[in-house]
């Protein structure tokens, strides 16, 4: 994005609502400081908050500008098929992180997700995985800073620099003084207002194409052609807009790679720890694939309409990359006023995901680096502390990756691609460790690593060119897939190889093994039917399902 | 599953476990209040710049009055927020926070 091409003219009343926005963020940051008086109060909210905040909050995390602008610009370049990112490979995994998953997260008290590898297993799975999460989070934070600088220097003409530095030290602000609760309350508000943003994009988009139907024609006229309305029926072969067969669709996407995204990332799980009883936390993950059955309809559809309506879209440089589909149609379509709405918006989700990036990493690093390896019992209040001062590292290291990213950007992208490739293998050795209870801690720590280095190897030798595959999405399937078969077979040779763990440490941990209360915590009203996790999960499966019958 | 056992147990975990009691997380206010807030706002400011739209800015979104549409629509969701605040105010801190028997 350079040159003056996407500057939006806003107009005073539209920085009014963007001002207005930031002034919100900054009294929830310090609204939120009396609620804290412990660790837990800072990291993990008091374990206090109602399900659909936190649920919102899940969803939210999720939902930086990086996933909106780039599910648009896929929407753009694979059609319909961009689906798949959502009903398939993200419905069912939430799904299950709720019904089955959370039940150890939250019962076994653990205070993170690397923080179960240390009960489950022993020290060193634990001290690899929470050194990779922290490592992971920092980077993953400085890009998401670059490319709101790169958005506000694009839309708002700000330079580079300034951008960046505004948007550090008002997440920085509200995480330091609010904690996990300035956090889940800004993400919670972030949410309605990136909603808010995009529904007059997408409204308008339709109206300009002439309606659904008139997308649907005027779609079948492009270079995407009527492929690019399918989501299912090409896909047994390789011919599709995607590239992807469905059985890598089903099981690479909606299986390896899914599953290890929603399930083991800690900045996603933390919300959940968050809710106030395990009924509210298995609530969580389930209460946001609601919004997520539902996001498409806002990225997905702008991304059909600005291929359709601005000319030339798809550009390898320059303005009319696909990246750009959203900022064109709000050049394009918005009058002030509502412009001023998606600007803000498009700003919240950059700082949504950054603030859960930022705030996973203090939580890792205090509880599961600080407070286990390096200055252990210490009292409550210097590791509250200990995580107000991470946080403002985190912001700091955040924002010298982004002036490196300024610098090569394209190495960014590979950063967090590969940073992707620790998912697989960490799902495959929970998901044994959670359901196998003779696995043993020596076989979780070398399923882990192994799993680690296959994947890692695969995506090196891949970027080498030295392995060939059809596209980056092919060679995170079968990476995924590797490392997932990797952990499983190292799992099955070392685990008789090595003694396991007594019973009693398994409590509460593995499945089977007891130690796991679903009730106890329940408050009144928790009970009602609607509020089974069960239910709501069956029923969001369900959803997913049908949604794609008009598009199969 | 087994009803009256607790999960095994880990010194971190407890240490941090026994400082519940100091945990002011009770004093969080209530997120709706802001959303409301913030909501009602913009749809007053939004819906004010719809009634004075002009032909250009209703042509720009293909003849829809968008601003007045999406300034009543985030009104009407803010003015939603604060009544529902208003009707089920947050529960007050259960006795039963605790699970039984720790």
């Amino acid at each position: 994005m350079d040159g003056d091409g996407l500057r939006l003219n806003m107009n005073g009343l539209d920085y009014l609502i963007l001002a207005l926005y930031f002034v919100t963020v900054l009294g929830v940051g310090f609204a939120a400081r009396r609620a804290i008086k412990t660790s837990v109060d800072f990291f993990l909210s008091g374990r206090s908050l109602p399900a659909w905040v936190t649920g919102l909050a899940f969803v939210s995390a999720n939902l930086g500008a990086l996933e909106i602008i780039g599910m648009a610009a896929n929407g753009a370049q694979y059609g319909v098929m961009t689906v798949h990112y959502y009903w398939i490979g993200a419905v069912p995994a939430m799904v299950f992180l709720g019904i089955v998953m959370m039940p150890f997260y939250y019962g076994s008290k653990v205070r993170s997700v690397p923080e179960y590898l240390r009960l489950r297993f022993n020290r060193p799975t634990h001290l690899l995985n929470a050194l990779s999460f922290a490592v992971a989070q920092v980077l993953i934070a400085g890009v998401n800073l670059y490319a709101l600088a790169l958005v506000m220097q694009a839309l708002l003409g700000w330079p580079l620099w300034t951008a960046i530095v505004v948007g550090a030290a008002i997440v920085l602000a509200y995480i330091t003084i609010g904690g996990l609760s300035g956090a889940i309350y800004n993400e919670v508000l972030q949410f309605f207002v990136i909603l808010a943003g995009l529904i007059p994009v997408t409204v308008i988009g339709l109206v300009k194409v002439g309606g659904w139907n008139g997308l649907m024609d005027a779609v079948g006229d492009t270079k995407l052609g009527e492929a690019g309305l399918h989501a299912w029926q090409d896909t047994g072969s390789t011919a599709n807009p995607l590239g992807a067969h469905w059985i890598g669709i089903v099981f690479g996407l909606g299986f390896v790679l899914s599953f290890g995204y929603w399930t083991t990332n800690f900045a996603e799980v933390q919300r959940a720890l968050s809710a106030k009883n395990m009924s509210a936390a298995r609530r969580t993950p389930i209460i946001a694939a609601y919004p997520k059955l539902f996001i498409p309809l806002v990225t997905v559809i702008p991304g059909l309409v600005a291929l359709v309506t601005v000319k030339g879209l798809g550009a390898e440089s320059g303005d009319l990359q696909y990246n750009n589909a959203i900022p064109l149609l709000m050049r394009d379509l918005l009058p002030n006023g509502v412009l001023g709405v998606a600007v803000t918006g498009l700003l919240a989700s950059f700082m949504a995901g950054m603030a859960a990036n930022v705030s996973g990493f203090n939580t890792v690093f205090t509880y599961d680096i600080w407070q286990a390896y390096v200055r252990p019992g210490r009292s409550d209040e210097h590791y509250l502390k200990v995580g107000r001062w991470a946080t403002v590292a985190a912001v700091v290291i955040g924002i010298g990756t982004a002036f490196i990213a300024a610098g090569f950007s394209n190495i960014m992208n590979y950063i967090q691609a590969l940073f992707s490739v620790f998912n697989a293998p960490l799902f495959a050795t929970f998901i044994i460790g959670m359901f196998w209870k003779r696995m043993t801690a020596l076989a979780g720590f070398w399923s882990l690593l192994l799993g680690t280095l296959v994947s890692l190897s695969l995506y090196l030798l891949y970027k080498g060119g030295v392995i060939h595959f059809n596209s980056d999405l092919e060679e995170s399937f079968w990476g995924a897939g590797l490392a997932f078969v990797t952990a499983v077979v190292v799992a099955a040779i070392i685990t008789p190889l090595t003694a396991p763990k007594r019973d009693e440490e398994l409590r509460g941990l593995v499945y089977g093994m007891g130690g796991i209360d679903l009730k106890g915590d329940v408050l009144a009203g928790d009970a009602v039917w609607y509020r089974s996790p069960v239910l709501l999960g069956v029923i969001a499966v369900a959803l997913a399902a049908l949604f794609y019958i008009p598009v199969f | 599953m087994d009803n009256h056992s607790q999960p095994a147990q880990d010194p971190l975990i407890d240490e941090s476990e026994a400082e519940q009691r100091r945990s002011a997380a009770a004093r969080l206010f209530d997120i709706r209040r802001v959303i409301g807030g913030l909501f009602v706002a913009y749809g007053i400011i939004v819906t004010l710049i719809g009634v004075f739209d002009s032909r250009a800015e209703i042509d720009k979104a293909e003849g829809v009055r968008i601003n007045l549409w999406a300034g009543l629509s985030m009104l009407a969701f803010g003015l939603l927020m604060l009544l529902w605040q208003w009707l089920r105010p947050a529960d007050p801190p259960a006795p039963n926070e605790q699970p039984p028997g720790s």
